[in-house]
């Protein structure tokens, strides 16, 4: 048997057996040491597979018949979710022990977590698509839950298994209705099978993007998100709020253009009014919120609207200009959640807005770096938020779709007001209490990712470029 | 062939008969048990078909042990059997809203739908003589379709680590048995001799 | 018209009349190992077991079976009537029907289906139905007790039942029990039987079918000095007869599966002693089998509750599992 056509998949095989080799150590090695020797060896192991994929020594091309593929998108993708789930480890080994939950199966968790993720952004079928989807989702259940003493974090984990069951039934309809109606599982497929008008398709086209739109909480499938980001441990809900959404708007954007072109009219306006309602509910909820983790879930509530602007008009711009969105949007909010980690009080981390008032006077880098961090949120120029949403908006008008970017302008304006809001708590409130040391790891990773926002401007084009080659791989 | 088609029509019937007693019957101990007779006749139809893997597969994975399982927290559960019928009137309405969008739906599927006969006069597959139903479904699952049965695996893996992590609950302050600290447990070890002083204590 | 009569209606009756004799000659039998199962379980003892009805008590079970019969059917009040009822019924039913697929000689069969062992471990698992219906609809704590301790027991030791039967399958390669004693046929006699490459897995399934029938030392469901009677409290007369019937239907059933699986069937442990018919060296494996049950109860003590999940998961679940892996490992590198 030739071994080689394993090889596209890769990583996916070396994260797989890594997951499970970790996992016999954890279990038969049980002392104060595992959790750390766990985690260094994932984080290693994730390293070498992203330098892997960053060397471009992982060949493009399908495996499985056709069920995966691994092209320019799919690897730019996984260097994204792999980027962010090893930021993530690396401050999970330093937050579990704070709030004393080391657990080594929230490794495994994570890593089977990304497995599913790598696996969904490269999904070339039906099947794998929702395998995958369950393979991301399931650990990503019991990661809500882990604090299993806290009554909160059990509720988070209970509603977001059963709004994640409900809407993988929503999607395993809609995807049923599409296999019945042409035939095939194979996007290239469904694409070529697709010609003719038919009701039962769209029916399924529908329930499809509904089980999609929940899994990037899309309004009005959003309900789970601000509990399930505030029940969680903060660690679990910086990686909730980056990588599915990666993983899950890679696949709709691959499901989209490689499978269903010719429904471009339907789908559109679907995801058109997704997408508004996400933008505005997201900036207006977040408005009344005194929780920092319900407020960023809103505010990625948010920012999931304007990244599906991209997808909106199937073109080589907007796929582009969604994948440099997706690499700011995690640089940006992986760094504030990080900071909010980074913040403690008497040992104890903050949840409010209120906890940090007066940051400024105590601490004015963090001040500094978290008011960076929100600008940029807010897509004030010339950090980089400003560029994501720039090159989203100009797609949306590049589509003569003016009242979508209208949508977006306004409500980047409304949502400006919340950011501002902290940035006034931090800087012209006083307050009494004083914060804790931040270890040097956690103000390592913040000041990075703040230089790549910060400094973004001076060479946007290597991402550009970076996004658009990737984006090219879908219009071949 | 009649015998064959009055078959199905009984298998069906009692299956759909009793997928309505599951829903209707008030104590939920019966529900669990129409839902295990509904699983034997769907088993009947799977063997009516030929496909005689599955029907027992059915049988031994779904009866067998998940069902079990089922009636087991059924049971455990001990649910006021009189407040599920209450709740069921307050969510009617919403319920029944969604229920005919959906069948509304499911209508619009059925009358656009059309046979295609080239897909099933294509199905050789199962008409091939030469292997068991069996056979062909370890050729196809272990061949063609290994990335999904493997993926199939890693969420099941996933989520029995879920599981564990969630439910267990080391406690170091329950005694555990150690059978090995047991055997290698002897007199030496265990007795001693003390001179004891009469009128003093240990 | 006729076309059906010879199509359908003949061979149904040819069926059924086969099921009825299996089924008288199965319970015939039934009655007296039960009083083997109390003359060994006496001897071991050095009782003398019953002996009063017939010579030697040879007719015991008939004289229980009448006594049964003619006693008063009770209810208790607040059980669920249908289940209560069902639940015997359903332990018999099952019990017997499995046997509808066990080979007795080279082409004595009922039913000789492809599947054959994914047929047995299907019923052989839908036994714990009986169990755990009965003691829920006794409505009695006791048996309530008794039908989880049960569902626990069964489910967990059915896992290694069906990791053991892969062994056996991937060595004779077919699911079909006539194949399966087949393969174990050939010019060396008791050295061909799958019981010698395969011990370790013939002692987790015995071990295992003892567990899976309820059986001392795994009797937990019914233990006596716990829970009086297990799910069986509230249950008399026919009832609980169909209940023992049940048990001990499926105890033989499991000597028979394990002679097929592992003792070769109805081949002669000897190339000599072939003149002998293969049903005649049928049933002396499963009374061997039957014997060695037997004794395990009279011998060892009652396991607790916690050890027997140990046992099941933390030992033998390892061990069928790493047995499977050997075996495969066998079968696709060396045969």
């Amino acid at each position: 048997m030739n071994l080689l056509i394993f090889t596209p998949v890769l990583p996916e095989i070396a994260i797989t057996i890594v997951s499970m080799f970790l996992l016999i150590i954890g279990v038969f090695k049980k002392n104060e040491k595992t959790y750390s020797t766990i985690s260094n060896l994932a984080i290693l192991s994730l390293l070498v597979v992203l330098f892997l994929i960053f060397s471009g020594s992982v060949p493009k091309g399908v495996s499985f018949g056709g069920s995966l593929i691994t092209d320019s998108f799919s690897l730019y993708l996984k260097t994204l979710i792999l980027t962010s789930s090893i930021i993530i480890l690396i401050v999970s080994n330093i937050y579990l022990r704070n709030i004393n939950l080391l657990k080594f199966e929230y490794i495994i968790l994570v890593l089977l977590s990304v497995v599913g993720m790598m696996i969904m952004v490269s999904s070339n079928d039906l099947i794998s698509l929702y395998l995958s989807i369950e393979l991301q989702s399931l650990p990503l259940y019991v990661l809500a839950s882990i604090r299993n003493k806290s009554s909160k974090s059990t509720e988070s984990g209970l509603k977001y298994f059963v709004l994640g069951a409900l809407s993988s039934c929503i999607l395993l309809y809609g995807l049923s209705l599409i296999y019945g109606y042409t035939g095939s599982i194979y996007y290239n497929e469904i694409a070529s099978n697709l010609s003719e008008y038919d009701v039962g398709i769209l029916i399924g086209v529908a329930f499809t993007l509904a089980g999609f739109a929940f899994k990037i909480s899309a309004v009005p499938f959003h309900m789970w998100t601000p509990d399930v980001y505030e029940g969680s441990p903060t660690t679990v809900t910086a990686f909730f709020a980056v990588a599915p959404k990666i993983a899950a708007l890679g696949l709709i954007v691959r499901i989209l253009i490689t499978a269903m072109p010719n429904l471009i009219a339907d789908w559109q306006s679907i995801l058109i009014l997704l997408s508004i309602f996400s933008m505005l509910l997201g900036a207006f909820s977040a408005i009344g919120q005194r929780n920092l983790k319900r407020l960023l879930a809103y505010s990625s509530i948010s920012h999931m609207g304007f990244a599906l602007m991209g997808v909106i008009n199937g073109s080589f711009d907007g796929v582009r200009s969604l994948s440099l969105y997706m690499l700011i949007y995690l640089v940006m909010s992986l760094a504030l959640f990080i900071s909010i980690i980074a913040l403690k009080t008497n040992d104890e981390h903050i949840e409010n807005i209120e906890d940090i008032s007066g940051l400024a006077k105590i601490n004015p880098v963090m001040a500094l770096i978290i008011s960076i961090l929100l600008f940029s949120l807010a897509g004030i120029p010339p950090l980089a938020g400003f560029f994501a949403k720039f090159y989203v908006l100009y797609a949306a008008i590049d589509a003569k779709l003016y009242y979508l970017a209208i949508f977006g302008v306004l409500s980047s304006v409304i949502s400006a007001f919340y950011y501002l809001r902290i940035i006034k708590v931090m800087y012209f409130e006083e307050s009494a209490i004083s914060f804790d040391p931040i270890s040097k790891r956690l103000k390592t990773i913040i000041y990075l990712l703040t230089a790549i926002t910060l400094l973004f401007f001076l060479r946007p084009s290597i991402f550009i470029n970076f996004a658009g080659t990737a984006s090219a791989s879908l219009f071949i | 062939m009649i015998v064959v088609s009055l078959l199905f029509y009984l298998f069906s019937f009692i299956m759909i008969a009793s997928a309505f007693m599951v829903i209707l019957s008030r104590n939920p101990v019966h529900s669990v048990l129409f839902l295990i007779l509904c699983f034997f006749n769907s088993a009947g139809i799977f063997l009516i078909l030929g496909a005689e893997f599955l029907a027992f597969i059915l049988v031994i994975v779904y009866v067998g042990a998940v069902a079990v399982l089922f009636l087991f927290v059924v049971m455990m559960l001990d649910v006021e059997f009189k407040s599920i019928s209450s709740t069921v009137i307050s969510y009617l309405p919403i319920g029944l809203t969604i229920g005919v969008i959906v069948l509304a739906e499911l209508m619009l599927v059925l009358f656009t739908w059309k046979r295609d006969y080239s897909v099933t006069d294509n199905l050789s597959i199962t008409t091939d003589k030469q292997y068991s139903n069996t056979e062909i479904i370890g050729l196809v699952l272990y061949t063609d379709n290994i990335l999904f049965f493997q993926l199939a695996g890693l969420i099941l893996l996933a989520s029995m680590i879920g599981a564990i992590v969630l439910t267990v609950n080391h406690r170091p302050s329950a005694k555990r048995q150690d059978i090995n600290k047991q055997v290698e447990r002897d007199a030496e070890s265990s007795i001693k001799n003390i001179d004891m002083k009469p009128g003093s204590g240990i | 018209m006729d076309n059906i009569l010879s199509m359908y209606l003949y061979p149904a009756a040819i069926i059924a009349a086969k099921s009825v004799f299996l089924i008288t000659t199965l319970l015939i039998t039934i009655a007296f190992l039960l009083l083997a199962d109390r003359k060994i379980w006496a001897a071991v003892q050095m009782r003398r077991g019953p002996n009063v009805v017939g010579a030697f008590g040879l007719l015991q079970s008939f004289a229980d079976l009448l006594k049964f019969v003619l006693k008063e059917v009770i209810i208790p009040s607040k059980a669920d009537k249908a289940v209560f009822l069902l639940a015997p019924f359903v332990t018999t039913v099952f019990a017997i029907s499995a046997w509808a697929v066990i080979p007795f000689d080279a082409g004595i069969v009922l039913a000789d289906i492809n599947i054959g062992v994914l047929y047995i471990l299907a019923i052989s698992s839908l036994g714990v139905y009986g169990i755990i219906m009965g003691g829920w609809a006794s409505n009695s704590k006791y048996p309530f007790l008794g039908a989880l301790r049960s569902a626990a027991q069964m489910v967990s030791y059915e896992v290694s039942i069906g990791f053991v039967i892969i062994t056996v399958i991937l060595l004779s390669g077919s699911l079909n029990l006539t194949d399966i004693v087949n393969a174990q046929s050939g010019d060396y006699g008791i050295l061909n039987w799958y019981f010698i490459p395969l011990f370790p897995m013939f002692v987790v399934f015995f071990i295992s079918a003892l567990a899976e029938t309820n059986r001392p030392p795994f009797d937990l469901p019914e233990a006596e000095s716990e829970l009086v009677a297990g799910f069986m409290v509230e249950y008399s007369s026919t009832p609980y007869l169909m209940f023992m019937l049940g048990e001990y239907v499926s105890i033989v059933l499991m000597c028979a599966f394990a002679t097929i699986l592992f003792l070769g069937g109805w081949h002669a442990p000897l190339p000599i002693l072939d003149f002998i018919p293969g049903f005649v060296w049928f049933v002396i494996k499963v009374c061997f089998m039957f014997f060695m049950f037997a004794m395990v109860k009279a011998m060892v003590p009652r396991y607790r509750y916690d050890q027997l999940m140990r046992l099941g998961w933390k030992v033998f679940l390892p061990l069928s599992l790493v047995m499977v892996a050997v075996t495969a490992t066998f079968v696709v590198f060396f045969k």
